[in-house]
């Protein structure tokens, strides 16, 4: 018989009955909430007459709505305040802990986690946002769930599943230099398409992904929904367990060596079976840009702009041909040539203590180019940010002309006050570049934040490999 | 939930395909608290001609004469058809809850983004999934045929077409049955409470880092 895979080791711990009718009951070790997708779900307890069943299987934040500017007066949106408030509600009247918009330890749900050890390999894990799959990174079984399931979840700790097929997604080799995670993870979108991974589990695996750190393991597995996957994986190794160890949430003392010694399984067997691999040369990926209005959409940076007549598939033709008109592009036009209005570093992709070094590693000693109308770096936290702050990057990107905020989601989806005008093209470090989805008009180009920054610098895309960086901040950053 | 049983309803054809959730309902109106009142949201960005915010008197809005959906011969539609990957992106709830919202009982497409077809379960909407051929064949019928209905029998698993051709699909037997009885999940979970509790009692001494808080 067949070795196991991670996916299949993490369901079968997790099984709790399996039913008649094919589906399966699975047990949910750990929810995070934040204030978008959780009212309904509280709500719903409510008209139930139902509690949580165990509180401390929930952390909640804020960060879709909050403010990346001064918060002292709280949110200026009616709207966007009251939802905060009924999260801050919620979670007084039931008990769950939640770092609320003045807490230190606020910000992105999916930065939170890790960050407070409250995210730990093994794991289930879910939470109303497609791009829980980060967690998957340490080995947990990670993935978003709408909000009736949130509130399933709160109510019964399990939720009915089907078991997913599994995907290997092998990446051997050395990254060249400039070359991060977010360009391997674009890659693989632009391989596999967006809906090459639907109802499969992807565990990343290889020798380029093993010398990821954890946020660069972090920022691939996030981004396995753009691929179509609800579960992104990568196997435990000693950086997972370095990264958890001591951190708020996780385990202590006799619990800890416990933990420890159960982790070490989080692995696929070396005779496991895959329903599907895909296989990437690390030394083929170069630094990638997305032209149009589907993370698939990707080119790398010394390419052309595609041209719809070369495309056979009429589906897929007029796909091109939709996008360029959106983004207000010519066919057969180089990448570097794209106008850029602003640039975006932040969100649960790459707003991580090193997306934040990888970018101040390009602009350490420059200037945003005057024809950027506007270039701003939110940190992922408040945590990551008083880091970076005690490194001194806030001071490296405010005198190179970035604006330094607030923790929170902000421009990756335009939830709160920060976002694209109309007709605006923008360099941003976050995952999506659907229509609007920065703002209505709004076009995005998704890219690393090392690429975003040089862009930010040059005012077009360039090659970060060809820009000499700082090296003692390159050297932190693993942008080598 | 409202049960789905059979429906006879007027198709829409929506021919593109990666329909995302953000075009489905835009984030300006997840601020809303709650489950109902998306409807007119719906595809907000292709459906009106300015920029839609919550709040605004949407019967006063300019709409864009060449979205398929405003199209009066599409009035009152309540199947949509699209193409590949719909739903993909974003897990908001509030995409199906806004289909629901306007009318739409049944989605019909080549394939699903898997949390949206989740969701649709979870809110009385029947997404079926068709061959590239049949799906094809629908779309030609309906923009041909200006009136033109499909009538969706869940438990039959069938889609009769007005000529009286018959279209069969799948559905997974537990999603079916759900969603034919209208039954409420967590009350079918809870039902299982002692298998629950046996679990937690076994993991506890297995991750008990998990249970000491």
């Amino acid at each position: 018989m067949a070795g196991k895979t991670l996916y299949d080791k993490l369901w079968e711990d997790h099984l709790v009955a399996e039913n008649d009718d094919g589906s399966a009951l699975i047990y949910i070790d750990r929810q995070l909430l934040h204030e978008v997708t959780s009212p309904q779900a509280f709500e719903g307890l409510r008209i139930a007459g139902r509690k949580p069943r165990r509180l401390e299987a929930n952390l909640a934040t804020p960060d879709h709505n909050v403010p990346t500017t001064d918060r002292t007066n709280g949110i200026a949106d009616p709207v966007s305040r009251i939802q905060v408030q009924t999260l801050d509600d919620n979670c007084d009247t039931y008990g769950v802990t939640e770092f609320k918009m003045d807490d230190i330890r606020q910000g992105i749900v999916h930065i939170v986690g890790p960050e407070q050890g409250y995210t730990l390999p093994g794991l289930t894990m879910v939470c109303g946002d497609s791009h829980t799959a980060t967690h998957g990174a340490f080995g947990a079984m990670a993935f978003g769930v709408g909000t009736s399931e949130v509130e399933h979840v709160l109510a019964t700790q399990c939720l009915r599943q089907k078991k997913m097929k599994n995907m290997l997604v092998r990446v051997d080799g050395e990254l060249g230099t400039g070359v991060t995670a977010k360009d391997v993870v674009l890659a693989v979108i632009g391989e596999i398409g967006t809906a090459g991974g639907n109802g499969h589990a992807i565990e990343f695996a290889g020798s380029a992904i093993e010398s990821l750190s954890m946020e660069g393991r972090m920022t691939i597995c996030n981004m396995a929904i753009e691929a179509g996957a609800r579960v992104g994986l990568v196997a435990v190794d000693d950086k997972t367990i370095e990264y958890v160890k001591g951190r708020p949430f996780a385990p202590k003392g006799e619990q800890w060596d416990m933990a420890v010694e159960a982790w070490k399984d989080l692995h696929s067997d070396a005779d496991a079976e895959f329903d599907r691999v895909v296989e990437l040369k690390a030394e083929d990926i170069i630094p990638q840009v997305t032209w149009g209005t589907s993370p698939e959409m990707v080119k790398p940076v010394n390419g052309n702009i595609p041209n719809p007549e070369k495309e056979s598939n009429p589906v897929k033709k007029e796909g091109i041909e939709r996008a360029l008109q959106y983004m207000d592009l010519k066919a057969d036009t180089p990448i570097t040539s794209i106008p850029l209005d602003k640039v975006f570093i932040g969100s649960c992709t790459n707003a991580r203590i090193e997306d934040l070094r990888e970018a101040a590693a390009v602009a350490k000693g420059r200037k945003v180019s005057p024809s950027i109308k506007q270039a701003m770096v939110v940190p992922g936290s408040g945590l990551v940010k008083e880091q970076a702050e005690a490194e001194g990057l806030h001071t490296i990107f405010t005198e190179a002309g970035f604006e330094w905020r607030e923790p929170g989601c902000s421009m990756c989806l335009a939830m709160n006050a920060d976002r694209l005008e109309s007709g605006e093209h923008c360099a941003s470090t976050s995952n999506r570049n659907f229509e609007g989805r920065q703002g209505q008009g709004g076009r995005t180009h998704l890219v690393s934040p090392a690429m975003a920054a040089a862009a930010a610098v040059h005012g077009h895309f360039v090659d970060v490999r060809e820009l000499e960086l700082d090296k003692e901040l390159a050297k932190v950053s693993e942008v080598h | 939930m409202e049960a789905f049983t059979q429906h006879t309803g007027l198709v829409v054809p929506l021919d593109r395909s990666n329909v995302d959730t953000d075009a489905i309902i835009p984030k300006q109106f997840l601020k809303s608290i709650k489950r109902t009142g998306f409807g007119p949201n719906l595809f907000d960005e292709w459906r009106y001609l300015d920029h839609g915010e919550p709040g605004m008197d949407n019967s006063k809005r300019p709409l864009n004469p060449d979205f398929v959906m405003n199209k009066e011969r599409y009035q009152g539609a309540s199947i949509l058809l699209a193409r590949e990957n719909f739903g993909c992106g974003s897990s908001r709830e509030h995409a199906p809850w806004a289909l629901e919202d306007y009318g739409i009982k049944a989605v019909i497409a080549p394939s699903f983004a898997d949390i949206f077809f989740n969701n649709c379960f979870k809110n009385g909407i029947l997404p079926i999934i068709l061959d590239h051929t049949t799906m094809d064949t629908l779309f030609e019928q309906t923009e041909a045929n200006e009136g033109f209905k499909l009538d969706i029998d869940l438990d039959k698993q069938t889609i009769t077409m007005p000529n009286g051709d018959v279209i069969s699909f799948d559905v997974e037997p537990d999603r079916k049955h759900s969603l034919y009885n209208g039954l409420d999940d967590i009350g079918i979970t809870l039902q299982q409470e002692d298998a629950i509790a046996e679990y937690e009692a076994e993991r506890s001494k297995r991750a008990p880092w998990l249970f000491s808080s």
